[in-house]
């Protein structure tokens, strides 16, 4: 059976793994390498690095630390943060990434979602919702969660997919940095009206949030950041309790 | 041992090189036909979509060179899909090595499969030291469904060839190289098969 996968976050500046709640507080926290292959040897099943000053200036740093993590581990990861254009996305696949995220360039300019997955599939194209919660309904927001749109994030996540979205990467805006669990209605929601998988990202707090995610939530994947930088939950204990609860998980 | 992966229009080559060079093998990324028929071993990876790689193999006189390979030749992913006979995939005739149909996975599950499924009933030294119901990273929409040549299944709604082999040619539907450690095993073992 295909497993539930794990997959923690790195937050990357000016080549730099940083670490903070909420982008506040930011502190360097090593070379982003070091930190991928010690995920990566705790058996996580793949990785996210998310360049989050994302200037033109700090590609070439991203194209050579996404080489570096290439050839030092051996699983999958996913490069996000600024992507906006086809020659963006060819310099990191060739440099060993195994998938791109999008966000705001996507909404923006849907069709870089064709463009993309008619040149290299959709298999490498992750699509990233920041969604939040008002008035009764879930909406997209942008630029990190700065900027409201008008669209419902079922909506948008119908439309990627038509467009050749490969997978989506779900973050709540009313839960992230609270501890307190994923949003499993909204990824529910997203999961069973999709043909691709869902990442579920943004409240991750205890080990029994990643059961709710994948029980609850439906999620074909769970995002982490915080809780596993600061040690909170590590891989092999989680991985051991989600497998306890019968759920799916490589060990 | 030279290992030579071929050059298309679908490589997910850095990943290749770079998993090998962790095992100390230096590969050669190369379209040369001789270059190609003098390796040791030869390595047909494949990140794409399957009528637009074969028409580039064709038009590169890639495909009859392919097929009268006679070291251990190992295709991944798109690459042991081209070695079948037919991929519904833009419904291309490809290399025909294999007698065997690639076909899309039904859409009452999640397309493309995503992620590490387990790997069973082994049937080849290419799993030396490697557990039966092994995890194996895939991403993939179509299959190779199964057939005298398998040598893995994986199940996925159905039971599928995750690794098929005849002769010299083996295909592996999963990435060995982003396999974590187990899949290196398995690169270790192509590389040193006993031909």
């Amino acid at each position: 059976m295909l497993a539930k996968r794990i997959i923690p976050c790195l937050d990357i500046k000016d080549g730099r793994t940083v670490k903070g709640v909420n982008f506040e507080n930011i502190k360097d926290a090593g070379d982003p390498v070091e930190l991928a292959v010690f995920y990566s040897q705790q058996g996580a099943d793949e990785l996210v690095f998310l360049d989050i000053t994302a200037t033109n200036e700090n590609r070439k740093t991203l194209t050579e630390l996404v080489l570096r993590v290439a050839k030092n581990i051996n699983i999958p990861f996913t490069v996000g943060g600024g992507i906006r254009s086809i020659e963006d996305v060819s310099v990191l696949l060739n440099s060993g990434a195994d998938k791109i995220s999008l966000n705001t360039s996507a909404f923006k300019n849907p069709q870089l979602i064709a463009d993309l997955s008619g040149r290299f599939g959709s298999q490498c194209i992750v699509l990233a919702i920041d969604t939040k919660f008002e008035n009764e309904e879930w909406y997209v927001y942008l630029n990190g969660g700065k900027v409201k749109t008008e669209t419902r994030a079922i909506d948008w996540v119908k439309q990627a997919v038509e467009l050749g979205a490969g997978e989506i990467l779900l973050t709540s805006m009313n839960h992230d940095g609270t501890k307190s669990g994923f949003a499993n209605t909204i990824t529910k929601l997203v999961s069973e009206n999709t043909s691709v998988p869902v990442i579920a990202s943004g409240g991750a707090g205890n080990m029994e949030h990643f059961r709710d995610a994948f029980v609850y939530g439906k999620a074909d994947a769970a995002l982490a950041a915080s809780v596993f930088h600061f040690k909170e939950i590590e891989i092999p204990a989680l991985k051991k309790y989600l497998r306890e609860q019968k759920i799916e998980i490589r060990i | 041992m030279k290992v030579a992966i071929i050059k298309y229009n679908a490589g997910n080559i850095r990943s290749v090189t770079f998993a090998l060079e962790r095992i100390g093998v230096s590969p050669v990324i190369t379209d040369d036909a001789e270059e190609i028929r003098s390796a040791d071993r030869v390595i047909f990876p494949g990140v794409g979509e399957a009528s637009s790689a074969m028409n580039y193999l064709r038009e590169q006189n890639l495909d009859s060179l392919i097929v009268d390979l006679k070291q251990p030749v190992l295709g991944i992913c798109l690459g042991m899909q081209l070695l079948c006979n037919f991929s519904e995939e833009g419904a291309v005739k490809c290399l025909g090595i294999f007698d065997q149909n690639v076909v899309r996975f039904k859409e009452t599950i999640k397309v493309p499969q995503i992620g590490w499924n387990t790997i069973f009933d082994l049937k080849s030294t290419l799993f030396n030291n490697v557990k039966d119901k092994e995890y194996m990273y895939f991403v993939h929409s179509y299959y190779v469904e199964l057939g005298v040549n398998t040598i893995a299944t994986t199940n996925y709604s159905i039971d599928y060839s995750s690794a098929i082999k005849k002769n010299n040619f083996y295909g592996m539907q999963f990435h060995p190289e982003k396999s974590s450690v187990a899949g290196q095993v398995i690169l270790e073992n192509f590389i040193n098969l006993n031909v």
